[in-house]
C-alpha cells in the first residue's frame, strides 16, 4: 500500500473541502472497497479523509412519507430497519444477497454505491485497462468476458457495476443527496448517478472531485410485492451474473431493474410498460440493442428466466 | 502496551513460528518497501482489546488486523486472505462482527475489539469454543478463531431481528435454523470443509441460548 496521511472529518463542508483541496485525496468510509484496491495499487490516494465521525447514521422519515438514510448508515441497519423490511422489502433482499454478514456490518450506504466495478483486468495490474489506467485500452475486450456487460458498454469499456444495493434502490427510484466543498446541496436521482463508459470509463458517476454523498432518500412506499433475485456461480458471497430486482402490483403491471448486466443498474421505461405481457416481452425491451460478447451472450436467456422466476410469486424466496 | 517497531516485531512474530510463521513471512519484505518510502506520520491509536487498553503509534496503512498480530501479540486472529474474502480475520468491533483486514487501526480509534482470545480461555472456554471441539468443527484450525468470532455475532445478530438471503419471511421472528447458520458464516471460508460440523456447533449453543 503507498503511503497516505489519515484525518477525520469533523464537518461535512469540512469534509468535502479536503477531498476538493488536495489532488490525490479520497473519503473513506468502511474501507471495505477502497482498502482492497489500495492493497493492489489500483487506488492510490495520498490523503484519506475518514467520515465516521460526521452523523450520518441515522435513517429518518421524510415530510412526504419516504425514509431518508445516512450515508454511512451500515448495510447491515439498513436491510434490518424494520421500516425497510415492511415498505422496501426489494431493498432488504438485495442487500442480504450481497457480500457477508462481516462486509456488510462495515459497508456503508455511500460507499456501496460508489464500490468499484469487478473486471478481473481492472484488478490485474499487468493487463491494459481503461479504468484504471486511461487510455491504456481494454483487455477484457476481446478477452475473457464471462461476468461483463451485455448493454451500456463503448468500445472503451464492456465493465459492469457490480453492487447488488443499487439495483434495488434503481427500482424505488431513490435520490442521492450530496453537500460540495462549497457548501452547495444537490439531489441526483439514482437513475442519473453513474455514468456510462463512453470515452471516460475512469469515471463511475456524476459526482465532481470532494463532493461528499450525505445520505440516500426513498420516496413513499409503492406497496406491491418485492422481489430481488440474484443468479451467481455459488449460492452465498459472490458476485452477481445477473440479477432483477422487482416491485409487482396486484393488477401485473410494476417495475424492474437489472444488476450483473451493464456499467449501471439497468432499467427502462418500455421494459416496465411491457411487465404485463410478462417476462420474455420485458426482457427484449430492455435488451434492446444489447452488445453481448461470445463469453456472455448467456446472460440474455439468464435474465428472462431470472425474470420468469421472479414473477412467480411461490418461487421468490 | 506500546510498540512502534515493525521490523522487531515481524523477526518475532517468525521466531513464534509453527503455523503463524506461514502468515508472516510475507512481512519482511513489505517492511523493506515500507523502509524505502518517505517515513510515514505514526498517528496514536488507543483501543480497548479484550477489555485491555492499548495506545499505539501506528503507520495509518497498518490494518487492525496486523495491529492485532504484530503490535499485540494476539495472533489468534488470522490472516487468510488479507482481502475480505475468507474470514479468518473476523473479530467483533463494538458488538459487530467485521473482516479486520479490510479495516485500518486508525479507523478504531477508542474502539472495543474482541477477538478469540477475549471470549475465552484454554481452561474457561466461551460455549462456542467448546461446542467447536465437541462437535469437530475444524481439522487443521486455521479458520477456527475467525469461525467461532463470526458464529458468536451471528448468533446475536439473529436476536437482534437482522435478516438473511434465506429469510422466507421479512415479518416473523429469525430462528437458527441449519440453513440459516450456512447463509450467514458464508463469509467463512474452511479449505478443510469443516462445514457441517461447525453448523452442528453453533446450533448446540443456539439451542442452548434459546
Ligand atoms: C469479498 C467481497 C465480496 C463482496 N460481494 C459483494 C456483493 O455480492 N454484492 C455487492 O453489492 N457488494 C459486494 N461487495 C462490495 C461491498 O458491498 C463494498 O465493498 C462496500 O459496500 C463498500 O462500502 P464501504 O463503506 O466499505 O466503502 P469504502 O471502501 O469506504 O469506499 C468506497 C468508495 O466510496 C467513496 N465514498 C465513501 N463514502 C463516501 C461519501 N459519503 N461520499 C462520497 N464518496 C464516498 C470512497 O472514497 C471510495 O471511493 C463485496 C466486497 C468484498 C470485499
Ligand atoms: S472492461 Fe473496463 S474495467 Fe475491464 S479491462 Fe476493459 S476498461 Fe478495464
Ligand atoms: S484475511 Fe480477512 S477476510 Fe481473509
Ligand atoms: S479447519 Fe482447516 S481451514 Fe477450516
Amino acid at each position: 500500500m503507498k503511503a497516505f496521511t489519515y484525518e477525520r472529518a469533523t464537518s461535512p463542508a469540512a469534509a468535502a473541502a479536503a477531498v476538493a483541496g488536495r489532488p490525490g485525496a479520497k473519503f473513506l468510509a468502511g474501507g471495505t472497497n477502497l482498502l482492497d484496491l489500495m492493497k493492489l495499487e489500483i487506488e492510490t490516494p495520498t490523503h484519506l479523509v475518514d467520515v465516521q465521525d460526521l452523523k450520518f447514521d441515522r435513517i429518518d422519515a421524510t415530510a412526504d412519507g419516504g425514509l431518508r438514510v445516512g450515508a454511512f448508515v451500515s448495510n447491515t441497519a439498513l436491510s434490518a430497519d424494520p421500516r425497510v423490511m415492511r415498505d422496501y422489502a426489494v431493498l432488504t433482499r438485495a442487500i442480504q444477497a450481497g457480500a457477508s454478514g462481516q462486509l456488510r456490518n462495515k459497508a456503508t450506504t455511500a460507499g456501496n454505491l460508489l464500490q468499484r466495478t469487478r473486471c478481473p483486468y481492472f484488478y490485474d495490474t499487468n493487463q491494459p485497462c481503461n479504468k484504471r489506467s486511461p487510455g491504456s485500452g481494454c483487455a477484457a475486450i476481446g478477452g475473457y468476458s464471462r461476468q461483463l456487460a451485455v448493454i451500456g458498454t463503448s468500445d472503451q469499456c464492456i465493465a459492469t457495476y457490480p453492487g447488488d444495493m443499487a439495483v434495488a434502490l434503481r427500482v424505488l427510484d431513490a435520490s442521492v443527496e450530496t453537500i460540495d466543498p462549497k457548501g452547495a446541496v444537490r439531489t441526483i436521482p439514482l437513475a442519473d448517478f453513474h455514468r456510462l463508459p463512453g470515452k471516460s470509463p475512469e469515471i463511475d458517476t456524476v459526482l465532481a472531485p470532494g463532493e461528499l454523498i450525505t445520505a440516500v432518500t426513498l420516496p413513499r412506499p409503492l406497496g406491491g410485492r418485492h422481489v430481488y433475485r440474484k443468479v451467481r456461480d455459488r449460492a452465498s458471497y459472490a458476485f452477481a451474473l445477473v440479477s432483477v430486482a422487482a416491485v409487482i402490483q396486484p393488477d401485473g403491471t410494476g417495475r424492474v431493474a437489472f444488476g450483473g448486466v451493464a456499467p449501471r443498474p439497468w432499467r427502462s421505461p418500455a421494459a416496465d410498460a411491457a411487465l404485463p405481457h410478462g417476462g420474455a416481452a420485458v426482457v427484449a425491451q430492455a435488451f434492446a440493442g444489447a452488445k453481448p460478447t461470445r463469453d456472455n451472450a448467456f446472460k440474455l436467456p439468464l435474465a428472462t428466466r431470472t425474470l420468469a422466476a421472479a414473477l412467480t410469486p411461490a418461487r421468490t424466496a | 502496551m506500546e510498540c512502534t517497531d515493525g521490523l522487531h516485531l515481524s523477526r518475532r512474530g517468525v521466531l513464534a513460528g509453527g503455523v503463524a510463521s506461514v502468515a508472516v513471512a510475507a512481512a519482511p519484505a513489505a517492511e523493506a518497501r515500507l523502509a524505502s518510502a518517505a517515513p510515514p506520520a505514526m498517528m496514536p491509536v488507543s483501543l480497548e482489546v479484550n477489555g485491555r487498553h492499548h495506545d499505539l503509534r501506528l503507520d495509518p496503512r497498518t490494518t487492525l488486523l496486523d495491529t492485532l498480530r504484530d503490535h499485540l501479540q494476539l495472533t489468534g486472529t488470522k490472516k487468510g486472505c488479507d482481502h475480505g474474502q475468507c474470514g479468518a480475520c473476523t473479530v467483533i468491533v463494538n458488538g459487530h462482527r467485521i473482516n479486520s483486514c479490510l479495516s485500518l487501526a486508525v479507523q478504531h480509534d477508542r474502539d472495543r475489539i474482541t477477538t478469540i482470545e477475549g471470549l475465552g480461555t484454554p481452561d474457561r472456554l466461551h460455549p462456542m469454543q467448546a461446542a467447536f471441539v465437541r462437535h469437530d468443527g475444524f481439522q487443521c484450525g486455521y479458520c477456527t478463531p475467525g469461525q467461532i468470532c463470526s458464529a458468536v455475532a451471528v448468533l446475536d445478530e439473529i436476536k437482534a431481528g437482522i435478516p438473511s438471503h434465506v429469510s422466507h419471511d421479512l415479518a416473523t421472528p429469525m430462528r437458527p435454523t441449519n440453513t440459516e447458520l450456512r447463509e450467514r458464516m458464508s463469509g467463512n471460508i474452511c479449505r478443510c470443509g469443516a462445514y457441517s460440523n461447525i453448523a452442528e456447533a453453533i446450533t448446540e449453543v443456539a439451542g442452548a441460548a434459546a
